[in-house]
């Protein structure tokens, strides 16, 4: 377990800024206490900093998980968000897309959002934003890149796809053996 | 067309029908049920000429009865019951039947919400009967006169059911129950076995047990009739020999009946609302409007039975399972956390967690602060345990991988509180695992109490000293057999400084004090048990253990028995 390096920091704030532009700062200084992002066999966890002291203390290779996942490093050198990450995702992202109830399950099989299964959509998301996509019940199911503008949707085919699949809840069960690894 | 009516002319009567007005809705509550419910004058002249006729009809009936039974005699009796043995035997099961013969899980609810139910009705029922009397006591004499009479009416009835328990027994007496020898039962179970006659022959025996020395042929021991008993028992539910006996040596013969049958009926699926996310009743809303049908657990603020799912709905794949609302967890599971009850900003130890059931309570009952070390030997189970926690949102836990018992070397005295839900031989789940019955053997349990032993102690290790309200030691187990529990738990006793406290829990029985040839700290009735049979909830055993100090118990022990 390790602090990111600078190169490494970076590539996490440019993701997580995609999705939750600003709010970035607000999940490092939080009024309840220190967190902060470590890396752990590759994966990036974002952890509460008496929590990693603790975990410091146990041998590397016994610690499974800490904290909260949010990614993990590639092998081609980019920082990929997991889905372990939606609860800090869903609490300060400001693009976010509404599904109707019956493209819900269609989207927690994997598959992109479609023009017909959209209910609403935040104004004045840009052409590929990242979004949180929600269910009809404001569960947050997962996310996503936008294939549209939100503008152009409105005026969209029925099987345009509106939204790039990325990760959903889905996987919990549908990848549960490998999500961490 | 048609006639007219000249409506001009009438002139309005009253107010008319919208200015009615609906008086303001009143919701019963709780107390209200409870309290006395005026009745009308006429409701009271009612219940009063009712219970006047129900005495006198009672007297009748008594008078007559006492005639039946004093001329009638015996005589009349016993042709009667020689008449049809069958009829007999049907009617003096009852003394068996009595005591809740009645499989539990036949029940929908769970007994150990379930039970208060009947109580209730049978309480509203006496509120009733009593309510008549309030209103009839216009008269004081009237009143004298009914008391009077109910009394000699108890009497009667007493005396009623003396005489009818008498004629039971007789009857019982008169019952010829027969069971081959022991030597004629293992021949037969060698060869082609016709299972109704086997578990009619397991009624019998049990019926004679049940009562052995009025009802048993002289000429035979109880041994006899216990291992024929216990050779039904093994091939009737395909249980090993070795096993069927431990667990005959912790029941009576009847609720080794009721354990073993209740073993093998599926217990109710429960669900525990993650309360990180959601509240219980909106939980409840949301899967009763996808067609499943939840009922609340009285007992647990978290808690919810599932009584129906429609059939196209998984429970375990529903969005707001996805969505970590909620996770599937026996009822039995709820406990240990509750015992363990953990503080906001402690550290607790979960040592077996996976697949995190418990280890998710514990997170959401301490609103994720403080920090959860959990920790699972098996990399396989481990996978679950991350997938859980994560879906649940819990931030403040690390999940490690390593054997339990190298904690007290890598963390000594670090945590506050510890919850060890020790691996055992799952003998109080067989419902889930049917392969339990035939594959244990004397050194499978040995081999569990050896590790049980060995991780309690680096458990007790890994906490600190008492102060205040923490150094606190869950020990859990789905094992019912006392090797795997009060065994352990007196090995903890005696190696280390700690003492047994309550559990805070006021469901199950107490722990064995005695138990056949042991003898056990007589603080080990703290420790709680809870039987499939009795509660409908998985077999379980819970110990909540204190640490007092880091002096290891021998040296003082040498001491005592220096002083004693």
């Amino acid at each position: 377990m390790r602090p990111l390096k600078v190169h490494e920091t970076n590539l996490v704030f440019e993701k997580l800024k995609h999705y939750i532009g600003s709010n970035v700062r607000a999940l490092i200084e939080r009024s309840d206490g220190l967190y902060c992002f470590r890396l752990n066999r590759g994966k990036v966890y974002y952890v509460k900093e008496d929590l990693m002291k603790l975990a410091a203390t146990l041998p590397r290779e016994s610690i499974v998980s800490l904290g909260v996942c949010f990614g993990k490093m590639t092998k081609s050198g980019k920082f990929l968000l997991l889905v372990t990450a939606l609860e800090f995702l869903h609490m300060y992202c400001q693009n976010k897309i509404w599904l109707k109830e019956s493209a819900e399950q269609n989207f927690m099989y994997g598959n992109h959002v479609y023009k017909a299964g959209l209910s609403r959509i935040s104004e004045n998301i840009p052409k590929h934003a990242g979004v949180i996509v929600y269910s009809s019940k404001d569960i947050p199911l997962g996310f996503g890149v936008t294939a549209k503008a939100s503008v152009d949707c409105r005026h969209a085919d029925p099987m345009d796809i509106v939204c790039f699949h990325q990760a959903d809840i889905g996987e919990y069960i549908r990848n549960e053996e490998d999500l961490l690894s | 067309m048609g006639r007219k009516a000249n409506y001009d002319t009438k002139a309005k009567r009253g107010p008319g029908k919208k200015t009615k007005k609906q008086p303001t809705p009143i919701f019963p509550t709780d107390g209200a049920e409870n309290e006395e419910r005026q009745l009308s004058h006429r409701q009271k002249q009612r219940a009063k000429k009712r219970s006047l006729k129900q005495s006198k009809k009672d007297k009748v009936t008594a008078k007559k009865q006492k005639i039946d039974m004093d001329s009638a005699g015996e005589e009349a009796l016993d042709s009667e019951d020689q008449g049809n043995d069958s009829d007999a035997e049907e009617q003096t099961y009852p003394t068996a039947g009595k005591k809740k013969m009645l499989l539990p899980a036949k029940k929908s609810k769970l007994k150990i919400f379930g039970d208060s139910d009947d109580d209730e009705e049978e309480e509203s029922e006496q509120e009733a009967v009593d309510d008549y009397g309030v209103g009839s006591d216009s008269d004081d004499s009237d009143d004298e006169d009914i008391v009077k009479k109910s009394k000699k009416l108890e009497k009667k009835k007493k005396a009623e059911i003396e005489a009818g328990d008498a004629y039971m027994d007789e009857a019982a007496q008169k019952l010829e129950v027969d069971i081959p020898s022991l030597e004629e039962v293992v021949e037969e179970l060698k060869g082609e076995v016709d299972m109704p006659s086997i578990h009619s022959r397991i009624k019998d025996t049990a019926f004679v047990l049940a009562e052995f020395s009025k009802r048993r042929d002289p000429n035979r021991s109880r041994s006899e009739y216990i291992q024929i008993l216990l050779k039904d028992l093994c091939m009737y539910y395909s249980y090993n020999e070795f096993l069927m006996e431990k667990m005959s040596d912790m029941f009576s013969s009847g609720e080794l009946l009721e354990f073993l049958e209740a073993s093998e009926l599926p217990r109710p699926v429960t669900i525990r609302t993650n309360t990180l996310k959601t509240r219980r009743k909106a939980l409840a809303a949301a899967l009763i409007a996808r067609g499943v049908d939840v009922d609340v657990i009285g007992w647990s603020k978290v808690g919810l039975v599932v009584m129906r799912t429609s059939g196209n709905v998984t429970l375990g794949a529903t969005t707001e399972y996805l969505a970590g609302h909620y996770i599937i967890q026996g009822a039995s599971s709820f406990l240990p956390v509750m015992a363990l009850a953990p503080k906001e900003g402690e550290k607790v130890l979960d040592m077996c967690a996976a697949p995190g059931g418990k280890t998710t309570h514990i997170a959401a009952i301490m609103r994720n602060s403080g920090m959860i070390v959990c920790n699972d030997l098996h990399r396989e189970r481990v996978k679950a345990l991350v997938g859980n926690l994560h879906r649940m949102g819990i931030t403040n836990a690390t999940i490690t991988c390593k054997d339990g018992r190298t904690f007290p070397k890598m963390m000594p005295q670090f945590f506050d509180r510890v919850l060890l839900d020790a691996p055992c031989s799952g003998t109080g789940v067989i419902s889930k695992d049917q392969s339990v019955k035939t594959r244990k053997d004397p050194k499978d349990i040995q081999r569990c109490a050896h590790l049980q032993r060995e991780l309690l102690l680096a458990a007790i290790d890994s906490v600190h000293k008492y102060d205040g309200s923490s150094g606190y030691i869950v020990y859990s187990t789905c094992s019912v057999l006392v090797e795997e529990n009060e065994d352990v738990i007196e090995y903890a006793l005696k190696r280390r400084n700690v003492k047994l406290v309550p559990t805070g829990l006021d469901v199950g029985k107490p722990g064995f004090v005695n138990y056949r040839e042991k003898r056990f700290h007589s603080s080990m009735n703290l420790c709680k048990r809870m039987y499939p049979h009795t509660l409908n909830v998985d077999g379980f055993f819970l110990a909540k253990l204190k640490k007092l100090g880091n002096v290891e118990q021998s040296s003082k022990d040498e001491e005592e028995e220096d002083g004693e």
